[in-house]
C-alpha cells in the first residue's frame, strides 16, 4: 500500500467517522463541530479527484461560511446549559433499518455496474477551464446564480429581523 | 477500494448520503435536520466530481458541483433565518412542536 492510498483511506475514515458523529451525537455542539471534519474530508476527496478549484471552494464556502452560520444558529437558539437534551432523536430503529437497506442496495448497485471509464485520466489545473466555461456556455446559469444569491440574502434579512409591533 | 477506482468514491458518497438521510429522518432539532441536508448535498457533490473525473475527463461535473455548493449556501442562509424566526416565535426549534405555521 503506497502513501497516496493510505492518505485516501485516512481522509475517507475522517469523513465517515465525523459524518457518523453528526448523525449519532447526543450534543448538538459536537454535531456542529463534527461537520467541520466532514467538510474538510470531502475537500480532501476533491483533491484526490483532481478538482483543485472545487476543493478550494468547498473550504471557503462550506467551512468558512455554512459551518459558521450553523454554529451561530446553534449558539443563538438552544440553551447551552442543558446540554443533555439538545439533540433529541426519534424513531431511530425504523430509520436505521430503512437507511441500512438503502445503503446495502446502493453499494450493491455500485459494485455490480460496469462503469464506463476514460482511457487515460489526467490531472491538470482546472481553474482557468472552469472560468472559461462560466463565461461562455454556462453564462446564463452563472448570472441566474447571482440573482438567486441576492434573493436568498434579502430573504434571510427579512426573515430574521425583529418585527416591531405598533 | 483504492483511490484509482470510481466505485470507492461512489461508495463513500453512498455512506455520506445514508448518514445524512438518517440525520434528516431522526433528528427533532431543526438545525440538525439542516446539517443532514448538508451531508446529503456533499455526497451528491462527490458523485458529480467523481463521474466528471473518471468517465469523461472534462470539468462539467465540477461546474455542477460549484452550482450545488452555491445553492447550499443560499439554502443554509434562508433555512437558518427561518429557524431563528421560529425560535423567536415559539422559543423552541423542535420540529414536532412547530407543526402549525402561526401562533
Amino acid at each position: 500500500m503506497d502513501v497516496s492510498t493510505a492518505v485516501f483511506y485516512l481522509i475517507a475514515l475522517v469523513t465517515v467517522v465525523s459524518a457518523g458523529m453528526v448523525a449519532f451525537s447526543r450534543n448538538i455542539i459536537y454535531s456542529a463541530f463534527s461537520l467541520l471534519g466532514t467538510f474538510m474530508g470531502v475537500a480532501g476527496i476533491y483533491v484526490f479527484l483532481g478538482a483543485d478549484f472545487v476543493a478550494a471552494v468547498q473550504l471557503l464556502i462550506y467551512v468558512g461560511g455554512i459551518l459558521v452560520l450553523i454554529l451561530f444558529a446553534v449558539m443563538l437558539t438552544h440553551r447551552i446549559t442543558d446540554v443533555e437534551i439538545t439533540n433529541r432523536a426519534a424513531g431511530r430503529i425504523p430509520a436505521l433499518l430503512v437507511v441500512a437497506l438503502f445503503l446495502v442496495l446502493v453499494i450493491q448497485i455500485v459494485k455490480e455496474t460496469p462503469w464506463a471509464r476514460a482511457k487515460e485520466i489526467t490531472f491538470a489545473a482546472t481553474t482557468a477551464k472552469i472560468g472559461d466555461s462560466f463565461l461562455y456556455e454556462y453564462l446564463l446559469p452563472f448570472e441566474l446564480a447571482s440573482l438567486v444569491l441576492l434573493g436568498a440574502m434579502i430573504g434571510a434579512v427579512v426573515l430574521s429581523r425583529k418585527e416591531i409591533k405598533e | 477500494m483504492s483511490p484509482n477506482e470510481l466505485s470507492s468514491y461512489l461508495t463513500l458518497g453512498a455512506i455520506l448520503f445514508a448518514l445524512g438521510l438518517f440525520t434528516v429522518l431522526t433528528r427533532r432539532n431543526a438545525i440538525s435536520v439542516l446539517m443532514g441536508v448538508e451531508l446529503i448535498l456533499n455526497s451528491a457533490n462527490i458523485n458529480y466530481v467523481a463521474f466528471s473525473h473518471f468517465s469523461s475527463g472534462n470539468h462539467v461535473g465540477q461546474i455542477y458541483a460549484i452550482f450545488v455548493i452555491m445553492l447550499a449556501a443560499a439554502e443554509a442562509a434562508v433555512g437558518l433565518a427561518i429557524v431563528l424566526a421560529i425560535f423567536q416565535l415559539f422559543h423552541s426549534i423542535d420540529v414536532e412542536a412547530v407543526e402549525t405555521l402561526k401562533e
